[in-house]
């Protein structure tokens, strides 16, 4: 599970308020769709995202199956020192991935 | 005049049972997909603790009408929240199977109440988005979509 895009500005001024965008491959099995046998696809959705910028929280999400499959998100943080936006996901089958950016605050 | 043997079916009426068990067999299925919204008010209290969610505040933006509801971009902010004073957001979609669709809870270093992404969505009906403030206070904002051809249709069934 390690097909993922990240976007974070590469340099940012003091203080100004920065947009990651992530969107992630996975198929967010809902649980209720059927195989060609009328068996359930066993439900696998990314139920957990952490964001952390320089170790300080900016975002943890709790998703469902009510998110798309390939999940994207994007949500803002305020640049305040250059350091490491570090985001964290985990899925029902217990797969886990990690995204990393750098970013120079100037 | 010929009788019929008692003890056997008619064919027409042997056929029409077996079409009645067709459709039976395959309701459980459709309902499974929450052919109606659902009453999410003890989620709704469960999250403010019974508190009132007062309407407003909240922004929600996505499309009146989708053609498909398998991805449908959302946006949910707070435009005039104070720095910090969001604790976290709360997506409902009534007609889903599982209606809580994502939270969404602000750290310290987040810039502003806003999220953006793409939802599923099982049908028409009417998206409620919850904000929780620091102050224990809770606003919502509510949106209709109509949507043309649900998520929730399983491929492999048709």
């Amino acid at each position: 599970m390690n097909n993922f895009r990240l976007s974070v500005p590469a340099t940012a001024k003091r203080g100004e308020l920065i947009a990651i965008r992530l969107i992630i491959q996975h198929p967010m099995e809902t649980g209720f769709r059927l195989d060609a046998a009328g068996k359930a696809y066993p439900k696998n959705v990314i139920h957990d995202i952490g964001c952390r910028y320089n170790g300080v929280e900016v975002m943890r999400m709790e998703l469902s199956s009510g998110i798309a499959a390939n999940p994207y998100l994007e949500f803002f943080a305020r640049a305040d020192a250059s350091g490491e936006i570090v985001i964290d996901w985990r899925d029902d089958v217990g797969d886990k991935g990690q995204a990393h950016a750098a970013i120079t605050v100037s | 005049m010929k009788q019929k043997l008692s003890g056997t079916i008619p064919r027409r009426l042997f056929l029409k049972g077996a079409a009645a068990m067709a459709v039976a067999n395959a309701v459980p299925l459709q309902a499974q997909t929450s052919r109606f919204e659902a009453d999410i008010t003890p989620l709704l209290n469960a999250l403010s603790g019974g508190k009132p969610i007062v309407p407003g505040r909240v922004q929600m933006e996505i499309p009146l009408l989708v053609e498909n509801g398998q991805a449908v971009a959302l946006r949910v902010s707070v435009p005039d929240a104070a720095a910090g004073s969001v604790k976290s957001i709360h997506v409902f979609a009534p007609r889903n199977p599982r209606a809580n669709v994502a939270n969404f809870f602000f750290g310290s270093a987040s810039g502003k109440p806003e999220i953006i992404t793409r939802v599923r969505l099982g049908g028409t009906q009417t998206l409620q988005a919850v904000a929780a403030f620091t102050d224990g206070s809770f606003a919502s904002a509510s949106a209709p979509v109509e949507v043309t051809s649900s998520a929730c249709l399983d491929l492999s069934s048709e």
